[in-house]
């Protein structure tokens, strides 16, 4: 019995700190996959082996510990790097191009789609293409031939 | 009918327009959105002892360079310039600050030895100044003026030309 209270004791404060902990963590994490690695190829703060992506994670380790909020953490990355920083350019002004094209693109081309579509429909049925009446004699005379 | 020969010359102008604002940007030129702002404030420990920080410099104008001895061959070329402006321009009030990041001690102290820099340099723990300044690689260079406000900032190794007339300007500059 003193041996389960004292395992408890010792596991209990490190379980509790180690949950907080890992808290921190994902939260640093979020934050930091949306930050880009700024010495990288397209790859975020949170999945860069590089150093300044390690120093950049720290940094914002530092400020979620303080108490900043995603959004501050971003603001302050902005305010030095600019809005490239930020992987997912922020939905606003003329950023609305890249997030309003894609869908503009499908609906225009679904528009293109259905008048065609409804042209084709318009077509009446049965109207054969006429054939020149000198190639017709011909296949009717070769076919005859054959026989 | 005319209005459908119009359409295709019509819709590609927008088309036009963007990639006419897209390539008339350079995607490489990421500009510093500090400029024209006040420099964060920095306190550093300098190589061999004693403190620099921006506050100490209060009323003099100051290149803030970011170095490192691994930056080969850019850091190599302009850290004789840096040295020789810092000696030209000390006694009119001009501060030069060296800022080491990502670096080993020993090589960091080769470096400053094999330049003779007689101003301070001084490393950056956990690139805590280099993030606060937003940059990307080294050599960076900010000037401020004696207001504490960047000036201009410049990627890359300095050229005379540049680093003459950018000191020229802060000492100018009331």
């Amino acid at each position: 019995m003193r041996l389960l209270l004292a395992t408890a004791l010792l596991l209990g404060p490190a379980d509790g700190a180690h949950a907080a902990g890992s808290d921190v963590e994902d939260r640093v994490r979020e934050i930091a996959s949306e930050l880009r690695c700024v010495v990288c190829q397209n790859l975020s703060v949170a999945d860069s082996p590089s150093d300044l992506a390690r120093e950049m994670r720290n940094v914002v380790r530092d400020q979620v510990q303080q108490g900043k909020s995603r959004e501050e953490v971003q603001a302050y990355f902005v305010s030095r790097y600019g809005e490239y920083v930020l992987l997912a350019p922020p939905k606003r002004g003329f950023n609305l191009l890249v997030w309003g094209l894609p869908f503009l693109a499908v609906l225009a081309g679904g528009g293109v789609v259905y008048l065609v579509a409804r042209r084709w429909a318009e077509q009446k049925p049965g109207v054969r293409p006429t054939v020149d009446p000198v190639y017709a004699e011909r296949v009717r005379r070769e076919l005859k031939d054959r026989e | 009918m005319t209005w459908k020969r119009l359409l295709i010359p019509l819709a590609s102008v927008p088309v036009i327009l963007l990639l006419a604002y897209g390539f008339r940007t350079d995607p490489k030129a990421i500009p510093s959105p500090l400029v024209k702002k006040p420099a964060p404030e920095f306190r550093l420990t300098v190589f061999g002892g004693g403190e620099i920080s921006l506050a100490g410099l209060k009323g003099k104008p100051a290149v803030l360079n970011f170095w490192a001895s691994w930056c080969y061959p850019a850091c190599y070329e302009e850290a004789p310039l840096l040295e020789a402006t810092w000696r030209k321009f000390k006694d009119q009030g001009l501060m030069v600050v060296g800022v080491d990041i990502q670096d080993k001690e020993a090589n960091a102290l080769e470096f400053i030895q094999r330049f003779g820099f007689t101003f301070p340099n001084a490393p950056d723990p956990g690139s805590k100044v280099s993030i606060d300044y937003g940059v990307y690689g080294v050599p960076e260079t900010f000037f401020v003026d004696r207001h504490g406000h960047i000036v201009y900032k410049h990627i890359g190794a300095l050229t005379p030309g540049i680093l003459e007339a950018q000191v020229q300007a802060l000492l100018k500059g009331s």
